[in-house]
């Protein structure tokens, strides 16, 4: 399994739009699809996925223990209840930044790749060390982002950064999608993001409320198969991992209403 | 550069362009700059010192004279705009004077 098995780092640069969330809901949405997946907190200074996924009470051991060796990476591996082809390998304590080199990330990685068809990364914020560390064991990358100026500009330092670490292929997931503010030209459009960035798109994903609702309980979207616009989002990203061809969702298409249909006029290209 | 019905009518009616459209803009002037890692300062630097030697051979229009970055797909280039008024012709005058 070990040379066929997908090592994907998910990272932004910037924080906060919307990685861990990402990272949980793709976790569940591929083992949902009945592949063995890993998702490994690469964030030791903010941890979080564990919260996401609602692990956070059945942590004994962390990553910090396997690579100390005073545990087997299975004891350290918390395995979901509701959807036993996921993993979870939590980030051990903040101290280990002192120590921790690309090295170590690399053969955690090495030991996931043994047991996993597919490892999820999710990467801390910034472009320093922790992020170095998390680039060195990945293949290849999906950059998140929102239509938001400091967001993009932030990505694109992180795909310049992957370009050099010669990770790919890499693939943009736009997040926190507002088909109105698109319409009306006062969001950057997909389009605007996509060509600034040069990156092909991996899917979008529509702002939705219930992502709120979802880590307040410390259930994935993805995990009860709701059908709420986020929910639909990610399990079609999960599904072109996969391979599969599903057409990405049209932002300007969303809604059917008279003023719907006048914004739509507006966006009408001239040259 | 995409240009919109939406565009145009805040054009005709004189109304700020769309925000969407300013931030695409200011993304790109950023962009350029940071790909490129020139500060706005050494970019104005370096179009002065364009200015200089292109101005030894030609007669350039120094206050229209332009250097920026562009961007496209990732690939950053030096565009340099240096209308010329007329060339050099240092004999020429010579002879008229």
């Amino acid at each position: 399994m070990s040379t066929n098995t997908r090592i994907i780092l998910i990272c932004s640069g910037k924080g906060g739009v919307g990685k861990t969330t990402l990272t949980a809901n793709l976790g569940i949405a591929l083992a949902r699809q009945g592949v063995q997946t890993a998702v490994l907190d690469a964030d030791f200074g903010l941890r979080n996925l564990d919260l996401l996924l609602g692990l956070e009470n059945r942590i004994i051991y962390t990553a910090q223990e396997v690579l100390e060796e005073s545990c087997r990476l299975e004891q350290a591996l918390v395995k979901h209840k509701q959807e036993p082809n996921l993993a979870l390998l939590p980030a051990g304590n903040p101290r280990m930044l002192e120590w921790l080199k690309p090295d170590d990330m690399q053969r955690i990685v090495a030991m996931l790749t043994k047991e996993f068809e597919y490892v999820l990364i999710d990467c801390p914020a910034g472009v320093e060390d922790g992020f170095k560390n998390a680039v060195s064991a990945a293949k290849e990358a999906i950059v998140v982002t929102n239509p938001e100026v400091s967001a993009v500009r932030d990505a694109d330092r992180v795909i310049g950064l992957l370009n050099t670490n010669q990770v790919k292929p890499i693939q943009l997931v736009l997040n926190r999608v507002r088909p109105k503010m698109m319409a009306s030209q006062e969001m950057l459009s997909v389009e605007d993001v996509t060509d600034i960035l040069a990156l092909p798109l991996l899917g979008l994903v529509l702002e939705d409320e219930q992502v709120i609702v979802s880590t307040n309980r410390g259930e994935p979207l993805t995990l009860s198969g709701s059908d709420s616009p986020a929910a639909r989002c990610y399990s079609n990203i999960a599904k072109r991992i996969q391979g599969e061809d599903i057409p990405l969702i049209d932002p300007s298409k969303e809604g059917t209403g008279i003023t719907d249909k006048l914004r739509r006029l507006m966006q009408t290209k001239i040259f | 550069m995409t240009l919109t019905l939406r565009d145009i009518l805040n054009k005709l009616l004189r109304r700020q362009q769309t925000s969407a459209t300013t931030a695409r803009e200011r993304l790109q002037l950023v962009l350029a700059h940071d790909r490129s890692d020139l500060s706005p300062e050494l970019l104005d630097q370096l179009r002065r010192e364009i200015l200089a030697v292109v101005a030894k051979y030609v007669d350039i229009d120094i206050e229209e004279g332009a250097v920026s970055l562009e961007t496209e797909d990732r690939m950053t280039a030096l565009v340099a705009n240096l209308p010329i008024k007329r060339p050099l012709e240092k004999k020429t005058d010579e002879k008229a004077s």
